[in-house]
């Protein structure tokens, strides 16, 4: 075995440095004053519509032209408090930016995600607070998660007044914005800094190291709580059992070394303080063709890899990861292999050494690799749920109001049916809020008309104006 | 290959471009990088009498609009602020190295004789070949009595024009300040004065801004600001309207017009041209662009005429001034309806919203976003052409006539025949 195939340290520190960093620079404010100016305005905007938190986004970028960036960022803020995030991590290619008149008349559509970054940017850097909490109902609710969908979820019930507790399995919070997503994508602690935000907002208390079925009970909670939201995402991953083969075929493929989930290698990468300390081999094949595949691929690329393969079983067109992160892999030296199905993996001496595909004319092809990271898919894992909670589609059951088979108990994000997005998980926690605050109080679904911050303030965020 | 020659009241040059009085006149290192530009014409920037003027610091205001830089400008500069044997001198030596481009004067002095009579043969002993009288500048020499001071008084108009013309061989432009009511009336004065042709418009006065943070209108000289000249792009709707009434006028038949305001390309240039110029002058433009923007326009222009058959200036000026009435002229029984081309909507709502909000709910949104005119309730108004942003998506579509043509005299609304109609409606 040649333990140096898989190994850190393929880059000196500033190579580390400029890997990792923002792969898409934030706008200039002339950049984006021009980029606003593009936008039509449209009436009934389609960007609208394909925003599944439906963020008025003509509203949003007509105040950055304006040079109201506080006014943008509360637009954006109002709809979704991880606008930030998104910002960095949505596929806009397939949703606002897709819908964008401008691409049906030029292809060339206005940057919807990187202006909203620029609003929210600037929300970030004067770390004020864009909303205040409604005056105490003396409610409580208990939050399972405290991912996009939790937190969102427990920001809009504090900010309806309702005390807000929030039980984290793990160390930090942010869900996959801090465990899962592409290390390029929210640099710089990005996703850490946006969490500070969104609990700034007060009446929200996270408690960490609290795994539900473990240290809390979903029947403890209920007890304690007037209501229950679940955002605990998916626990498990797809299995992709292969047979061993070669020298060693003896024994469990899954045992070979260099054998790893893309999600555990893109989550030990993502914690890492270091990246050099982050093994990655010379050659290595991502099986896949989600998002996740391509992060696996292009992290593991900018760790130093030499060549890096993503296999996947179907055609380009069936790929989940959309054309411009396959366009991104591609133009990063990626190779992309279609109509790859993995039948076995091969080792030596307990470690892996390529991993053998049928192709689509049935032929058998050894593609070998020291490194090989599964990405085939995450799965919701019912477990702590036992039996008193509906499933379907193995994930939990809910109405279009976010409610579980249990009264008073709501769910959303990735545990739930529906887009596995960052995006879609905020819509759904922030609307199952708003079905929990109606069945609280039997209020009306909207925020209070005060709830933005009403203090005037000094000259921030208005920007000067080109006469100035 | 057209023939731009032009001749404004007996000014000749090679191309109707000129550049305006102004700062990229103001002395021979700009005039000479103008004309070896190419540019056709110059008219020198004010002189006036010694000891010359001040100018303070700053002096120009822009308005940005949607990306566009400089669509309006404004300027708190006044005349030369150089002794004006200097200027003489390098006009001389200009005329003399460019002697087939025309170099007209501008001049201002203080509204008595005595002071044009004496700078008069000065000025002529350059061998310019004309002066334009300033009358037009809005802010500082106004308030001396000067510039559209005197604009703004016919009769000063009139008496100025013809001391000059009494007093000098050169043609006299006369450069008229929109800032007035009637511009028929100063032109008619500087007609009724010998003037060989008007020059138009000047600036609008103007306050292009406020900053916001200091409180301060723009440009700001040391925290204060004051009323300045409006010109740039923004201001040729004006110009073509006030160029407009000067050459339809009957009683000014055969004035020759130099237009100006706005003119940006050789587009431009053809609208004034079009209306009844003679031959257009710019400025903003050039300040934005710099000199090299004349090839472009001499280009435009030349092919713009190749291709409608244009032999020369004269076989199109005035062609649209033609057409250009009085609103009691126009056909009320003409009838023009928006078409969709639903090929190229992209779906951006604006027609539907401008036509319900802010007209006759004549667009009707239908479902996965089509947008289509109702026919029955167009009014032809054209402002669903006008914000889409589509180019050639939504055409005004001309009706066939179905009754003859009625203008507002015949209307049965009009009160001279409604008071025929008025007792039977009352019963």
């Amino acid at each position: 075995m040649d333990g140096d195939r898989i190994r850190g340290g393929r880059l000196d520190q500033c190579g580390y440095a400029v890997a990792f960093s923002d792969a898409h620079p934030a706008l200039t404010p002339t950049q984006a004053r021009v980029e606003a100016e593009r936008c039509y305005y449209c009436y009934d905007a389609p960007c609208i519509e394909a925003c599944p938190t439906g963020i008025d986004i003509p509203g949003f970028i007509a105040r950055i032209a304006d040079g109201n960036l506080r006014g943008s960022a509360e637009t954006i803020l109002r709809s979704n408090i991880f606008g930030g995030s998104c910002a960095r991590v949505c596929p806009t290619e397939i949703l606002c930016e897709q819908a964008c008149v401008r691409t049906a008349q030029e292809n060339k559509p206005v940057v919807i995600g990187a202006l909203q970054r620029h609003a929210t940017d600037w929300q970030m850097r004067t770390g004020s607070q864009p909303f205040r909490r409604a005056p105490t109902t003396g409610r409580r609710v208990a939050v399972v998660g405290a991912g996009p969908a939790g937190l969102a979820c427990a920001h809009r019930l504090a900010m309806h007044g309702h005390e807000v507790v929030v039980f984290e399995a793990k160390a930090k919070g942010g869900g996959l914005n801090e465990y899962g997503i592409a290390a390029y994508k929210l640099p710089d602690e990005f996703a850490q800094r946006e969490l500070e935000f969104i609990l700034g907002v007060g009446g929200i208390e996270v408690r960490h190291g609290q795994k539900l079925g473990e240290q809390v009970t979903l029947a403890a909670l209920r007890a304690e709580y007037d209501a229950v939201f679940l955002g605990v995402g998916q626990g498990a991953v797809r299995a992709l059992s292969l047979p061993a083969a070669g020298a060693s075929a003896a024994g469990d493929a899954a045992s070979l070394a260099g054998v790893l989930d893309a999600v555990d290698f893109i989550r030990a990468l993502r914690q890492a303080e270091d990246k050099a300390t982050v093994p990655v081999g010379d050659r290595v094949v991502v099986i896949g063709g989600g998002n996740t595949a391509v992060d696996a691929a292009m992290q593991a690329k900018r760790l130093g890899a030499a060549e890096v393969t993503i296999a996947y079983r179907r055609g380009p067109e069936h790929m989940s990861a959309t054309g411009f992160e396959q366009d991104w892999a591609r133009t990063s030296n990626i190779r992309i292999r279609y109509w790859s199905v993995p039948i076995a993996l091969h080792g030596a001496d307990g470690t892996v050494t390529g991993i053998e595909f049928e192709t689509a004319g049935g032929a058998r092809e050894l593609e070998p690799a020291d490194m090989v990271l599964k990405a085939v898919g995450q799965l919701f894992d019912p477990e702590p749920f036992g039996e008193i909670l509906a499933i379907s589609g193995g994930r939990i059951a809910v109405d279009s109001e976010g409610r579980t088979s249990l009264p008073m108990v709501y769910a959303g994000g990735d545990c739930t049916a529906g887009n596995d997005l960052t995006v879609v998980a905020v819509a759904e926690g922030r609307d199952a809020a708003e079905a929990i605050h109606r069945a609280l109080t039997n209020a009306p679904a909207t925020l209070p008309a005060d709830a933005t911050t009403a203090a005037p303030r000094p000259v921030r965020g208005m920007e000067k104006m080109a006469n100035g | 290959m057209a023939d731009l020659r032009c001749d404004v009241g007996g000014i000749r040059a090679p191309n109707p471009f000129w550049l305006a009085s102004a700062p990229p006149t103001d002395k021979e290192y700009n005039v000479r990088r103008a004309l070896e530009a190419g540019w056709g014409g110059v008219v020198w920037k004010t002189l006036g009498e010694d000891p010359p003027v001040v100018n303070v610091s700053s002096r120009y205001g822009a308005v940005s609009h949607n990306g566009q830089r400089m669509a309006g400008f404004n300027n708190i500069e006044l005349i030369t602020d150089r002794p004006l044997a200097t200027n003489i001198a390098e006009i001389k030596r200009i005329k003399r190295d460019f002697p087939d481009r025309a170099i007209v004067v501008s001049l201002m002095v203080p509204c008595v004789e005595e002071s044009w009579r004496a700078i008069l043969p000065i000025v002529e002993d350059t061998g310019c070949d004309g002066i334009e009288l300033n009358f037009g500048c809005p802010h500082g020499m106004s308030e001396r009595n000067m510039g559209s001071a005197v604009g703004q008084v016919p009769e000063y108009v009139e008496m100025v024009t013809r001391w000059c013309k009494q007093n000098t061989r050169m043609p006299v432009i006369v450069k008229l300040t929109p800032n007035i009511t009637n511009i028929l009336h100063p032109a008619r004065a500087a007609w009724k004065g010998g003037a060989d042709a008007v020059s138009l418009i000047n600036t609008i006065q103007s306050v292009v801004a406020v900053d916001l943070d200091a409180m301060t209108p723009l440009p700001s000289v040391d925290g204060q600001g004051t009323h300045g000249g409006y010109c740039g792009p923004a201001v040729k709707p004006i110009a073509l309207r006030m160029l407009g009434d000067i050459a339809r006028d009957p009683t000014m038949r055969g004035l020759p017009i130099s237009g100006m305001g706005g003119v940006s390309s050789w587009r431009d240039a053809a609208e004034f041209i079009a209306m009844g110029a003679s031959g257009v002058q710019v400025c903003t433009a050039a300040m934005h662009h710099g000199f090299r923007i004349v090839s472009e326009m001499i280009d435009g222009l030349n092919n713009w005429m190749d291709a409608k058959g244009y032999a020369d200036i004269a076989s199109f000026r005035g062609l649209a001034n033609r057409n250009y009435v009085q609103w009691g002229d126009l056909n009320l029984n003409f009838h023009t309806i928006a078409h969709i081309d639903q090929d190229l909507c992209i779906s951006c709502g604006k027609c539907h919203v401008a036509c319900e909000d802010t007209s006759h709910q004549s667009i009707a949104k239908l479902p996965g976003r089509r947008y289509e005119v109702i026919d029955e309730e167009c009014v032809g108004c054209n402002l669903c052409a006008h914000v889409c942003p589509v180019d050639d998506c939504i055409t005004m579509v001309p009706q066939p006539a179905t009754q003859e043509r009625m203008v507002w005299r015949q209307h049965p609304n009009h009160p001279e025949n409604a008071a025929v109609v008025a007792p039977e409606a009352a019963i």
